[in-house]
């Protein structure tokens, strides 16, 4: 059980059956009165961000989260299916709860599942993830007015802009947090 | 791991300067300053403020009843700046070790109070910048006297969005102060929030519906607590008792009364009193918005690297 006087940035607890994540925190006392703890907290399920303010008084359960390292296998209508490489043990997850982590989640990927009370919740991507460009129109120089960058379509489908010199076929490095092109992979 | 240290150099010497003209304003008004003990067998005890025990005793929470000791064997004019402990308070604007400046005037009520505070201040910003002007959060504040007078009454009428009696019945008088009134306080001009309800009297002396209590807000900011202090130590030994049983309900430990105190005191004279916070106050001087970037070394200094 945490106090108040335990809230800081980071901390994860409980509230209303889900776990939250305190994003901003700030500490209040006016006068001689009681003190206030403000935070911003942030759904570690459906993302929405909530404003709370406590008191001393108040307590809070500590959110049970435990991250296991798993291997993306398939994907089947809106199911993601991802393994345990010790146990075996395979688990789903909606499109929903894994988000934007979508765009950049190819086959045999090893990312961190997040669970909560033994539930499988969300993802977590490697910072960086190399994937394969699918379809590049063929470059013509003068074709457009922003002539460093152009959009080619990734595996997963997600179409990125990268410099003009990738071509169709090739592998190329994402920074997944950013969501931005980083540089090309040579094989 | 000094770099930040480095940085903060330009600050911590305006510090030493603000702390030096502080001391020369009081000395040409003929104050005394006073060295009190840290280390107390007993504190004041406050439902909301937390001291920290020690093996051999309390680390005090503000130098109030030492000064008090004194005023009662005969001091007059008396100031104090020191170190205070307050556990759990930490925050931008908190720091569980912060320093205090304490001063007491024997034959002044809380009304002459507020006009020394505001001679103190002005006194200082025209020792520091040759004007009485300040900037805090891109606001030019004039401190030009006379500084405004609001009651707290007036506050939550002028704005919030609940009267003071609403406020008072639901609890909720800290989050209205906190959200709807601190930020609109001392904006152009400082304010002196004034006239407490009576329950919030803490140590003030209370005339009819209200307690003399102040105070002082600049730019949003809270920097000084003052009043015209209850003399009658009957009084006083209630209104301590009251807090405890507070603190019992609260689930808070409660302290041990200053019993030894009120043998030797049985009266204070007529006086007022005030608390000013030395790192709030160096602050708006900086222009710094974090109250850890206006001391030399914070307690995350000696543990992280």
């Amino acid at each position: 059980m945490y106090t108040a006087s335990d809230l800081r940035k980071g901390l994860k607890i409980v509230i209303d059956n889900e776990p939250y994540i305190i994003i901003d925190f700030q500490f209040s006392k006016p006068g001689k009165g009681q003190a206030l703890y403000k935070c911003k907290l942030k759904n570690m399920i459906t993302g929405v961000i909530i404003d709370k303010t406590y008191r001393s008084i108040d307590t809070f359960q500590p959110a049970d989260l435990e991250e296991r390292k798993m291997q993306f296998l398939y994907k089947q209508d809106d199911q993601y299916c991802f393994m345990d490489m010790e146990t075996y043990e395979q688990v789903f997850l909606t499109e929903d709860q894994v988000g934007d982590a979508k765009n950049f989640l190819i086959d045999n990927l090893e990312v961190e599942v997040l669970f909560f009370e033994g539930k499988p919740i969300g993802i977590e991507l490697p910072n960086f993830v190399d994937i394969k460009v699918v379809k590049s129109e063929p470059w013509v120089k003068g074709d457009s007015v922003s002539s460093n960058t152009k959009p080619v379509v990734l595996e997963t489908g997600y179409v990125i802009r990268v410099p003009t010199f990738i071509e169709e076929g090739e592998k190329i490095r994402v920074d997944t947090r950013t969501g931005e092109y980083v540089t090309r992979i040579k094989e | 791991m000094l770099q930040g240290l480095k940085n903060k150099k330009e600050i911590i010497r305006l510090r030493a300067e603000i702390l030096h003209k502080i001391r020369e304003f009081f000395r040409k008004r003929g104050f005394i300053e006073v060295e009190t003990p840290f280390l107390l067998p007993y504190v004041i005890p406050e439902s909301y403020i937390d001291a920290i025990k020690t093996e051999d005793g309390y680390l005090h929470t503000s130098p109030e009843l030492c000064m008090k000791l004194l005023l009662a064997s005969g001091y007059e004019k008396i100031f104090q700046i020191c170190k205070c402990f307050r556990k759990g308070e930490k925050g931008k604007l908190h720091l569980p070790e912060f320093t205090m400046l304490e001063w007491y005037h024997v034959g002044i009520d809380y009304n002459g109070l507020m006009q020394e505070c505001e001679s103190l201040i002005t006194f200082l910003c025209r020792e520091l910048s040759g004007k009485e002007m300040l900037r805090y959060k891109a606001k030019e504040i004039d401190l030009s006297p006379p500084w405004q007078k609001l009651t707290v009454h007036e506050a939550f009428r002028r704005y919030a969005s609940v009267s003071l009696d609403e406020a008072m019945d639901k609890g909720i008088f800290e989050e209205v102060i906190v959200s709807e009134i601190e930020p609109k306080l001392g904006i152009e001009k400082p304010v002196f929030l004034k006239d407490y309800p009576v329950s919030m009297a803490a140590l003030s002396k209370i005339k009819d519906n209200y307690a003399e209590r102040f105070e002082l807000y600049i730019c949003g900011l809270e920097l000084a607590n003052g009043y015209t202090e209850l003399t009658d130590m009957k009084e006083m030994r209630e209104r301590l008792k009251k807090e405890n049983e507070k603190r019992k309900e609260l689930k808070k430990e409660p302290y041990p009364m200053p019993d030894a105190f009120f043998l030797k005191v049985k009266q204070l004279p007529d006086c007022s009193g005030i608390a000013l916070g030395i790192d709030r106050l160096i602050m708006l001087f900086c222009n710094e918005e974090d109250i850890n970037n206006v001391v030399a070394i914070t307690s995350e200094d000696l543990t992280y690297c």
